[in-house]
């Protein structure tokens, strides 16, 4: 059988980023795995917050006010996009999964609407943090 | 026989022989899908929780976790988004890193601090929430 050799021939690996130009659909798709490395970093901002909260008040306006910091703000503003965006986005991947809409026109939809949905979201977040 | 319609006489055992084996694959994919899906509500349930806790002194958010229904919606939200962010390296692992011992250490390594982070704090939920 031919089962070894088709095992052994050279095949191209991913990242393909140097090779094709990137249209809307491959700027939203890899857009997806930065927020989700984004956000898996950010984990250990979460288990800081909540290891702060369990140890007492003293560590947890720590906590609070370097969060509350510039710095801690603009980082929390960054969560909330990669969130937003890694949320819609994975909708779509399930959609897709499920053999719905699989094809460029709906690609290309789809992937300005994540972007457009994405800072729609942060921004009636943002707001509602500061209003309530 | 059931469906060797679209693919001429071949059964789908025929189809998928030679192909090399899926192992845990197919389990590993579903899984790591069920996990997202039940991440969509709580997530928002969770990004909602702490625009509302986004100015809290120590004594609410301790009130808020002694509730039991928002620690253990807590609990569950965070072995999900650490299961889901270990799977979910391991995928940006497994496509950008070629060199098999250095893809094994990264995904070891992700897996041992996911395990590490959620421990640390499923602790501190459940210390809050047992506290006095």
């Amino acid at each position: 059988m031919s089962e070894t050799s088709v095992a052994k021939k050279a095949r191209p690996l991913s990242p393909h980023l140097q090779v094709y130009r990137l249209p809307l659909p491959a700027v939203s798709s890899i857009t997806h795995r930065i927020t989700g490395i984004a956000l898996t970093v950010g984990t250990l901002v979460l288990t800081w917050w909540l290891v702060a909260a369990a140890s007492g008040p003293d560590d947890f306006d720590t906590a609070q006010r370097v969060l509350g910091s510039p710095i801690g703000l603009l980082a929390l503003l960054g969560w909330t996009w990669a969130f937003g965006y890694h949320l819609l986005k994975g909708i779509q991947h399930l959609i897709w999964d499920a053999g719905v809409g699989v094809n460029t026109a709906s690609a290309q939809r789809n992937s300005a609407l994540v972007f457009g949905a994405s800072f729609v979201l942060t921004a009636i977040v943002w707001i509602a943090a500061f209003a309530l | 026989m059931a469906s060797t319609s679209d693919n001429g006489f071949r059964t789908r055992l025929g189809r998928v022989r030679g192909l090399g084996s899926a192992k845990s694959g197919g389990a590993h994919w579903l899984a790591y899908r069920m996990v997202a899906a039940l991440l969509i509500p709580l997530t928002v349930w969770f990004l909602i929780s702490i625009v509302r806790l986004a100015k809290a002194e120590h004594a609410d958010a301790i009130a808020w976790l002694h509730q039991p229904v928002n620690a253990v919606l807590l609990l569950i939200t965070l072995i999900a988004t650490f299961h889901h962010a270990a799977f979910g390296m391991r995928e940006v692992y497994e496509d950008y890193i070629h060199g098999k011992l250095a893809r094994l250490a990264a995904i070891a390594l992700t897996n041992g601090a996911a395990i590490l982070l959620a421990a640390a704090s499923v602790f501190a939920v459940l210390k809050i929430a047992f506290g006095a």
